[in-house]
């Protein structure tokens, strides 16, 4: 049976009012971390091994202990809401469907960084969740675990949910900061590092929602114990946002032990693929981390079941692996086409490039133009080498990971996929006509005895 | 139209203000053009933008510019009821390319134009974080999601209904 810390209690009748989620042990957490001192809450959640939820996976003690701490200076917590990578939607349940599991941690993580004024900048697009948001903040004000002096220990926390407005840019946390500054959302130079001048030049933790989240579980069982859950450095539970052409789309909890292929075809997760057609392709871990054919999925190239833990998932590095990222895990069909779908991908990071960087800037729509002409029959076969070459001259090159977003699906697709595209250049009639299919995609490798 | 808040709308101006720094009352920018998008006929006009610089304090240029970073600011007119369908990956795997072009033939507009009515807008947006009930789209400030094409019938006819019951 699976281990669930968060969503253990999202299937309560009204667990999304105040009332109810308090009966179910609710704001436990708090009344424990206000026994401790804020460096043994930071302690606890060093020892737990949670890893920032959001795609990059940095350890969040460790980012905490970054925080500088200069005197009179004020220090923020920033609750990062803007959930935009495609195929993941697992903030957006956790906010709408338990408001309060949020708003515990951010009580619990704004005491432990010592944050006055905490914010969630959540995505514009989330409008009705606001409003849940806000409800949920002004529950607990009422009854007091927000406000000043809080249940008498001197700490004053407000929670402010700010609203942005449309820019998947945002979700990279200089952005963040920049756009709740009021400007348009272009990443900053880093150093220096918002621990130390984050928003309004002051020191800023930004986390994720569901990062934030774990918090509430990590105090109320012990950093020990959660890290106790799960594999190696895939410690406690993960949300994934499965979608794609699968049964049973939604947001599963699962402790990154399960393998790949029990998550995509139990009925406890995903259920199979859609329509009883065959499995061809996975995006793991959100649209920016690399698309894996159905035979590397399964299993690592060395021929081992790929679990889904975070070292599982990127195990064969670039070459035949991909990345737990932030747990949106789409799934495509032996109908999809890749090319098709890489150039909707393509468009989709040209469109949310900021326009700060010229390799972004301009390789983003370079490569959408590519794209297209290769999936509507007017591509030449030189333009997938120069597909190749744009997108290794945007990786690395840019001022925030958006433009190596933008590269490693294209990559990816290439990668694993080159015979796709050149059918597409080889046949410009029938590539409108038909798609490629499944073709070899699913076919068991071929793994090469260990050599000495 | 006169443009100019409600004193009900100022006070939550100010209210908004009041949960930044001294100072750094320009963070509130984001939230002000929200409201004054949503108040001053769903888009903004120069002179509405001039106006929350003015409530700010700060100089236009700042707003403009801002405004016309974000994807969810209107610059120019839109229908009544915006249809923005998602076209990215997982949308697209599920159809979403079937569901725009039903709304294209239904309403008789392409992408980015609006009836002459004034009632609908269709626009196509990029991934709105509903992949697992696609295809789906934003209308106001709701998600419709597992969307057919009866579904946009019904959509459609509601929406008109709306507008005669508003007028």
């Amino acid at each position: 049976m699976a281990i669930k810390l968060l969503l253990e209690n999202a299937h309560i009748e009204g667990i999304r009012s105040y009332d109810v989620y308090r009966k179910h042990g609710g704001y436990r957490s708090v009344e424990k971390a206000f026994k401790m001192t804020p460096d043994e809450i930071v302690e606890e959640v060093k020892k737990s091994g949670l890893r920032g939820r959001g795609g990059a996976g940095f350890p969040t003690g460790l980012k905490w202990s970054f925080l500088a701490k200069p005197e009179g200076v004020p220090r923020h917590l920033v609750c990062n809401a803007d959930e935009s990578e495609p195929g993941t939607f697992k903030d957006r349940y956790l906010m709408e469907f338990l408001p309060h599991l949020l708003i515990e941690g951010l009580i619990v993580s704004s005491f432990a960084l010592n944050s006055n004024h905490t914010y969630i900048y959540i995505r514009g697009e989330y409008a009705w969740i606001v409003d849940i948001l806000d409800q949920a903040i002004a529950e607990a004000k009422n009854n007091g675990w927000l406000g000043k002096n809080i249940l008498g220990t001197g700490f004053d926390c407000e929670i402010y949910v700010h609203r942005g407005a449309g820019a998947y840019i945002c979700g990279e946390e200089t952005a963040l900061i920049e756009s709740l500054e009021g400007k348009r959302g272009n990443p900053r130079i880093k150093p220096p590092f918002p621990a130390v001048q984050g928003v309004w030049m002051r020191p800023t933790v930004v986390n994720n929602v569901e990062t934030l989240a774990a918090v509430v579980p990590i105090i109320n069982n012990g950093g020990e114990a959660y890290s106790k859950i799960g594999i190696g450095k895939s410690t406690g539970t993960k949300l994934l946002s499965a979608c794609g052409n699968i049964n049973k789309p939604g947001i599963y909890e699962i402790d990154m032990t399960c393998s790949v292929e029990e998550f995509i075809y139990s009925d406890e997760y995903c259920g199979g693929i859609a329509k009883g057609k065959k499995l061809k392709a996975c995006i793991p871990g959100g649209s920016s981390v690399p698309i894996l054919p159905a035979n590397l999925l399964l299993k690592t190239a060395k021929g081992e079941t790929r679990i889904m833990s975070y070292e599982s998932l990127a195990d064969g590095g670039f070459a035949t692996g991909s990345m737990m990222g932030s747990g949106g895990f789409e799934v495509l069909d032996e109908d999809q086409c890749v090319v098709r779908h890489t150039m909707s991908l393509a468009r989709f990071y040209n469109h949310e490039s900021c326009g700060q960087c010229s390799p972004c800037r301009e390789g983003t729509g370079w490569m959408y133009k590519i794209l297209k002409n290769l999936e509507y029959g007017k591509g030449k076969m030189s333009d997938i080498d120069l597909l190749w070459d744009i997108q290794r001259k945007i990786e690395g090159n840019t001022i925030c990971p958006l433009g190596d977003a933008a590269a490693w699906p294209v990559a990816a697709a290439i990668r694993h996929f080159r015979d796709e595209f050149e059918w597409h250049v080889l046949n410009p009639d029938e590539s409108q006509k038909r798609n490629y299919g499944l073709a070899h995609y699913a076919d068991p490798i071929h793994v090469p005895a260990a050599v000495g | 139209m006169t443009i100019k808040f409600s004193e009900e709308k100022l006070n939550a101006v100010k209210e908004l203000i009041a949960r930044y720094p001294e100072g750094k009352q320009k963070s509130a920018l984001l939230p002000l053009l929200h409201m004054a998008q949503d108040e001053f006929g769903g888009w903004l006009d120069v002179p509405v933008m001039d106006y929350v610089a003015e409530l700010l304090s700060i100089e236009p240029i700042e707003v403009y510019e801002v405004a016309t970073f974000y994807s969810m600011f209107n610059m120019k007119p839109v229908g009544k009821y915006m249809f923005e369908v998602c076209q990215t990956g997982p949308c697209m795997v599920n159809g979403s390319d079937d569901i725009i072009d039903y709304i294209k033939n239904k309403l008789g507009i392409t992408v980015g134009q609006t009836t002459p009515d004034g009632m609908f807008t269709l626009k196509t947006v990029e991934c709105l974080g509903a992949c697992g009930y696609a295809p789906m789209m934003q209308l106001g400030k709701t998600y419709r999601e597992h969307l057919t094409k009866e579904k946009i019938d019904r959509i459609i006819d509601e929406c008109r209904k709306n507008a005669s019951v508003n007028n």
